[in-house]
């Protein structure tokens, strides 16, 4: 089967991706480095929450809900229970999906504005929670989760991934998987089923779809994702804390994929790098990184709705997934 | 303390919580009745009314009250017109568009909130009440500032009643929240009622916080609270019936008020009626007393 030629292409251009994030692994300065793995698994958060905001059309403010489930799924038997780094990593991912089902039955009774505020509200929720179970989650403070806890088992030979560049290549390699996922999700016919439910979920329900079930699934699919990001995020940098399930965390993927482009694969990763290193460039500068936070969440929605790559997809690349 | 006093200390407590609370959400509900919209940085609206206060009430020497009532008239105006500001400036230019807005008004909630970090500071500062008088109460003298804000809010609650009820203004809102096309056909100035009506709903949070520091502390932080309550009150009266927000406002701020001054960790009321209220927006999304949208 010959594919179309727009296929052939945006795969070469994925690929193209991460085969430069695999080399930047090996030519970036240490800070760099650091901070690159830091904002692939970050993009990943931000994929999911794409996934339902731009794909979906579903604009959810309390996905920070979905990263601290993972985050705590994993982080939590580890630092009580002594499990190892991939059972709890699965863990997180399962924590995750769970939360996503429950919440998504509940909260897509309710559409637009209810659906926001309902799913700020579970995730405020999720926020006081891990604040009342303090003896275990150590609130705000949060679990360090030392060196040690996080080895990795390779058939007796134990590997650290406090080390630099094997954290490096840990996040390179979520972050592949979610893309080249995200990838064949949207164009999928269940991913094209999304879109056009985010166009007209009227029509689609008239057709014969089941509207509910496919936002039901993206839902899901999208905790999942982000679920993964925190589950990677706490066991790769060590720190589990309740800040990770404020309202800020929620409002951050948002802003990442608004100024990356709701609804282009690539959106998310450029949004987090662009906002990643605005905010740490800004914050040699000044401290009030939040005041910058504030402006670009106004700008973007005033004058680029639809993000960088959004823009350039509009303009000049049609082909862009 | 025997359960008597207590109960009525709590009840008194949950009445100024009540009233501090209806008068912000009275703010939210308003904006969204009329406009269709959700006010993220309607918070950070109280918030600034309140930093204000003590800053205009710091500004005059002399008697506390000087200083109290210059805030009470200053802090809303200057509050109002932020909100007109930012309601010509954004919301305008996005069309009043619902999911947009939202994001909008979080950015401008990060902004006010950084902003008074940056000029204000990150210290809890007093304003000292205008008026010291305690009140026999049965078992024990009261506060007679708070009684006078239970007070002050029911009149200004009446008088925003009176307005949208009984004025020629009241009904040119009406309209428009009724159907905006039909409103603008009859040549009504849809455009700048909206930037009425945001400001007066920031002017009522403002009013509310200038009301409230002489209790509690100003702090760059203190929008939080109001913010969720306002939600949760407007979603259980219903969005945009004002009826209903004043009776959630009393309902929830008297339990709030009893339940923490006699019960529970603050944390695990919190989290019980936050819960509570996701689940009547998911269940009853038109709200307790609200009626199904046309």
């Amino acid at each position: 089967m010959t594919m179309p030629r727009s296929t052939r292409k945006d795969i070469f251009l994925h690929l193209a991706v991460i085969a430069v994030l695999l080399a930047a692994n090996y030519v970036l300065p240490e800070y760099h480095r650091s901070v690159f793995s830091r904002v692939l698994v970050l993009a990943v958060f931000a994929m999911g929450y794409n996934l339902l905001f731009g794909y979906t059309g579903l604009l959810s403010l309390g996905h920070a809900m979905f990263f601290a489930a993972g985050m705590y799924g994993a982080g939590l038997p580890i630092y009580h229970l002594g499990w190892n780094v991939p059972v709890s990593f699965a863990s997180g991912i399962v924590s995750g999906a769970l939360l996503a089902l429950v919440i998504g039955l509940l909260a897509l009774r309710t559409t637009g504005v209810a659906f926001m505020i309902v799913t700020m509200m579970f995730a405020q929720v999720g926020y006081l929670t891990s604040l009342f179970f303090t003896t275990w989650t150590r609130g705000e403070e949060g679990l360090v989760l030392t060196p040690a806890m996080r080895t990795l088992d390779l058939g007796g030979t134990a590997i650290s991934l406090s080390e630099p560049s094997l954290r490096y290549l840990i996040g390179w390699a979520l972050f592949s998987i979610v893309l080249l996922l995200s990838l064949w999700l949207v164009r999928s016919p269940f991913g094209r089923t999304l879109v056009a439910i985010r166009e007209n979920e009227e029509r689609m329900r008239m057709l014969g779809y089941d509207t509910f079930r496919a936002k039901l699934s993206a839902v899901v699919l999208s905790g999942t994702f982000c679920a993964g990001a925190g589950a990677a995020y706490g066991i790769l940098f060590g720190y589990v804390g309740s800040g990770f399930a404020s309202i800020q965390y929620s409002i951050l993927p948002l802003l990442w994929v608004l100024a990356g482009g709701a609804a282009t694969t690539l959106g998310p990763l450029i949004g987090t790098f662009f906002m990643f290193y605005i905010i740490d460039y800004t914050s040699g500068l000044t401290s009030a990184y939040l005041l910058l936070v504030g402006v670009a969440l106004i700008l973007l929605i005033l004058f680029f709705p639809k993000g960088l790559l959004g823009t350039i997809r509009e303009r000049w690349a049609k082909w862009l997934p | 303390m025997s359960f008597g006093p207590m109960f009525l200390l709590a009840t008194m407590e949950g009445l100024v919580m009540a009233a501090v609370l209806a008068l912000t959400a009275l703010g939210l509900s308003l904006v969204f009745g009329v406009m269709r919209i959700v006010n993220v940085a309607h918070g950070e609206m109280f918030m600034l009314g309140a930093v204000l206060a003590w800053a205009i009430s710091t500004a005059f020497a002399g008697h506390p009250s000087i200083g109290f009532v210059a805030a009470l008239l200053v802090a809303p105006l200057v509050v109002g017109g932020v909100a007109m500001l930012s309601e010509r400036l954004v919301l305008r230019q996005l069309n009043y568009d619902p999911e947009a807005t939202i994001v909008a008004t979080i950015g401008l909630l990060y902004i006010i909130q950084q902003l008074a970090l940056t000029f204000y500071g990150a210290d809890a500062r007093p304003v000292q009440a205008p008026f010291n008088v305690r009140v026999q109460l049965p078992w024990f003298g009261y506060s007679g500032y708070k009684l006078f804000v239970i007070f002050a809010a029911i009149v200004l609650m009446l008088a925003t009643w009176f307005v949208l009820t009984r004025t020629k203004i009241g009904l040119i809102m009406r309209a428009t929240q009724y159907d905006r096309e039909t409103a603008l056909a009859f040549g009504i100035p849809v455009d700048r009622v909206y930037a009425g009506v945001f400001a007066l709903g920031a002017m009522l949070a403002a009013t509310a916080a200038v009301l409230v520091v002489p209790i509690q502390q100003a702090h760059y932080l203190m929008g939080r609270d109001p913010l969720l309550l306002s939600f949760i009150v407007v979603i259980i009266g219903g969005l945009g019936s004002l009826r209903g927000t004043i009776i959630a406002a009393l309902l929830i701020g008297l339990s709030d008020g009893i339940i923490s001054t006699l019960y529970f960790s603050p944390t695990l009321a919190k989290m019980l009626a936050t819960l509570l209220v996701a689940m009547v927006l998911v269940f009853r999304p038109q709200g307790l007393f609200g009626t199904v949208a046309k």
